[in-house]
């Protein structure tokens, strides 16, 4: 299976289009996967993530571009693509009143697997307690694991995971997490992975892929998108007592000012935080405001996020 | 290739035997059905008539009156109720239950389907109020007028010869007429649900994106079906064979080819309403949409002589109505290949276009 890979991309889309009646799901993707790199899909709701790795897993056809795996188009090759994919669909739910090993069972006879390989998996992702139970009892996590189990069960080079984490609790999500690293050291297998967590993307990607609106906004290692942007810290704080909202414009170390009214917050893009940081104290003292909660840190996903759409990832920021 | 198979056939009866509500509706219920309407039918049953009794508040010498203090009996515990027996051997009894009331409370009662006819005395004459529409209303008023005027309807008791030869009972008419409408649900809810609903679970659209064979699931979903459908009637069939002592009296051969082709049919139309549905609502208002008319029209319970004329040529081509009435015809009237040859031609050929009609357009993502 691995001879005729080489060092070709496993995955090579160019200018996918894609609409659904006046919606343009997709306008102008271009994405490229590298033999064993992991790549996260970062966007909020509807950004056309699930249309672009349905493309991608040949569920869904695009109106205009290409698409290649492995160099093949889907057309002529899905029995052949099929076997180097793996996929889990954005809520798929299996069948209830099988149990965990009859689903594992079932996929792996698509493949002409065996018993040892249902059993392997089982292992993997960490279900061997609850292969007996129905799927109808599994908690989400578990849900998420099982579905996990069967994209990996051809033990595919390219896997591909629609928001694989989406709504589970934090100790669940590090579970998966944890499943997905192991995969990255043990295995030549590349990963696609859609997520609005930006958490998600930076702990196990090493390629991050920035999508809004049908469209990617910008691309590349964290450390890359983090220095491609104007500044890289940030000073945040609340203020109380201030007669009229100061203005931080005037200062030339800071590149940029928000107020984030649902926290209250200030927002400065700064240059250099070890420099302006007195400089703004003092200025706060002699305008009277009372300072509260300030933080200092570095740019995250999330600010170039709204760099670059004005808008959040996440309305709700699940603490992890 | 072949473990592939196996697994896809296995599925198909673990979801089966592991759903009690399917189990239920499809083994259980027929055979409660059956015999619940098979016991009720069993005997010819008491007739009750009621009827509301309007009394000239003024009037010494009333007809009415004088009939309900002399004639009948006046019930225990009852205002003014009084009750009529019409005893007959053959025919069984016919209980007559009167209710003295005013004129608008035998209005109301008539609304409420409480009384089927009013007695009312005009000037020393009984006049009738009820809804010649209503063959119980009528009925009620040959028998009341008999009473009234002082003889039983039933001049020469000789005369009746009751029927009760096996294949002329009302559960000879039930039992084919069950069997076809068991294999119809067993057939939509089994196969069409079932589709709609992996297909809104998007369990359709991740089994494709796998090396599975399409045609093995669609297979190994009819086989399952195919088997579960037999069993359903089996079960009924025994049933009723044992405990009412009904009979094929046909062709076994003719019964397995109409069992075949009605299955075809259900199957084929099956596939073709599934075929792009992926709301489980849509779905069960499809099927719903689907199987009540059919279960009202086809004459599943009752005859469907009643209909007016001009709708029984297409009540009688209606596929469950085909289905039905061959089956009893093999059942009650002894057919064979040939009577019921049309209806199978029918059905076979329209479940098959129907099936490859729905494969074509057929959605698995
Ligand atoms: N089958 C469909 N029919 C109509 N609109 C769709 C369909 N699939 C996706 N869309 C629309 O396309 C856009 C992108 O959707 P999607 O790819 O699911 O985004 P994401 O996965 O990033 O949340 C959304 O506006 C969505 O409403
Ligand atoms: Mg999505």
């Amino acid at each position: 299976m691995i001879s005729n890979v080489g060092n070709q991309p496993v995955v090579n889309a160019v200018n996918i289009h894609k609409s659904f009646k006046e919606v343009k799901a997709l306008d102008g993707v271009d994405l490229e996967i590298k033999p064993s790199q992991f790549t996260a899909v970062l966007g909020p709701n509807g950004a056309g993530k699930t249309t672009l790795v349905e493309i991608i897993e040949g569920i869904q056809f695009p109106d205009k571009g290409d698409i290649r795996l492995f160099g093949k188009h889907w057309k002529h090759n899905k029995d052949k693509l099929h076997h180097l994919i793996g996929i889990s669909l954005q809520e798929t739910l299996f069948e209830d009143k099988l149990t965990v090993r009859e689903t594992l069972r079932l996929f792996a006879s698509f493949y002409e697997l065996t018993e040892k390989r249902v059993d392997e998996i089982l292992d993997m992702v960490n279900l061997q307690e609850k292969h007996r139970s129905y799927v109808v009892h599994l908690s989400g996590g578990q849900r998420q694991k099982l579905a996990l189990g069967i994209a990996l069960i051809n033990n595919p080079m390219l896997l591909i995971l629609d928001e694989p984490t989406t709504g589970l609790d934090p100790t669940a999500r590090r579970e998966i997490w944890d499943i997905l690293r192991g995969l990255k050291k043990n295995q030549g297998t590349s990963m696609i992975l859609t997520t609005h967590y930006m958490e998600e993307a930076e702990s196990l990607c090493d390629q991050i892929v920035i999508m809004d609106k049908g469209k990617v906004l910008a691309r590349g290692t964290l450390d890359e998108l983090i220095s491609a942007s104007q500044t890289n810290e940030i000073i945040q704080f609340k203020l109380a007592g201030q007669k009229n909202v100061p203005d931080f414009n005037k200062f030339i170390n800071v590149k940029e000012m928000k107020y984030d009214e649902l926290t209250d917050q200030f927002i400065l893009h700064v240059a250099n935080t070890s420099e302006f940081l007195p400089i703004l104290i003092r200025y706060l003292n002699e305008a009277g405001c009372k300072v509260s909660e300030l933080r200092c840190r570095y740019v995250s996903l999330d600010d170039i996020f709204v760099q670059m759409t004005g808008r959040k990832l996440t309305d709700n920021t699940l603490g992890i | 290739m072949r473990s592939q198979f196996w697994q896809l056939l296995s599925i198909q009866f673990k979801e089966f035997f592991r759903e009690p509500g399917a189990l239920f509706w499809s083994f259980i219920f027929p055979i409660l059905m059956s015999f619940g309407l098979g016991m009720a039918f069993k005997d010819k049953p008491e007739i009750l008539q009621h009827a509301a009794i309007v009394i000239p508040a003024n009037a010494d010498s009333s007809k009415l009156k004088n009939f309900l203090d002399l004639k009948c009996k006046k019930i225990h515990n009852k205002n003014n109720e009084y009750e009529f027996i019409l005893d007959n051997k053959k025919l069984g009894k016919t209980i007559d239950h009167f209710f003295v009331r005013t004129r608008e409370e035998s209005d109301v009662m008539i609304k409420r389907g409480q009384a089927s006819i009013i007695l009312a005395e005009n000037k020393g004459i009984v006049n009738y109020f009820f809804d010649p529409a209503n063959s119980e209303s009528r009925l009620a008023y040959l028998t009341i007028s008999g009473i009234l005027n002082g003889k039983s309807s039933i001049s020469n008791p000789d005369e009746i010869q009751t029927l009760n030869r096996k294949g002329m009972r009302y559960i000879d008419f039930l039992i084919p007429g069950l069997l076809a409408m068991g294999i119809m649900s067993s057939c939509l809810w089994g196969i069409c649900y079932s589709l709609i609903e992996k297909r809104s679970k998007k369990l359709l659209r991740r089994l494709v994106a796998t090396p599975m064979k399409k045609s093995w699931f669609m297979i190994t979903m009819f086989m399952s079906r195919f088997i579960f459908t037999l069993l359903e009637t089996l079960a009924l069939l025994v049933f009723s064979m044992l405990v009412f002592g009904v009979t094929i009296q046909g062709s076994w051969l003719a019964f397995a080819a109409i069992l075949i082709s009605g299955s075809f049919f259900f199957m084929g139309l099956s596939i073709l309403l599934a075929s792009r549905t992926a709301n489980t609502q849509v779905g069960n208002g499809l099927i719903s949409s689907i199987t009540m008319p059919l279960m009202l029209l086809s004459g599943v319970f009752f005859s469907y002589s009643n209909f007016p004329d001009f709708i029984i040529p297409v009540i009688k081509y209606l596929p469950l109505t085909l289905f039905a009435d061959s089956l009893r015809s093999i059942f009650n009237e002894g057919s064979g290949m040939n009577t019921v040859m049309l209806p199978f031609l029918i059905l076979t050929t329209t479940g098959i276009a129907a099936f490859f009609a729905g494969l074509k357009i057929y959605k698995w993502n």
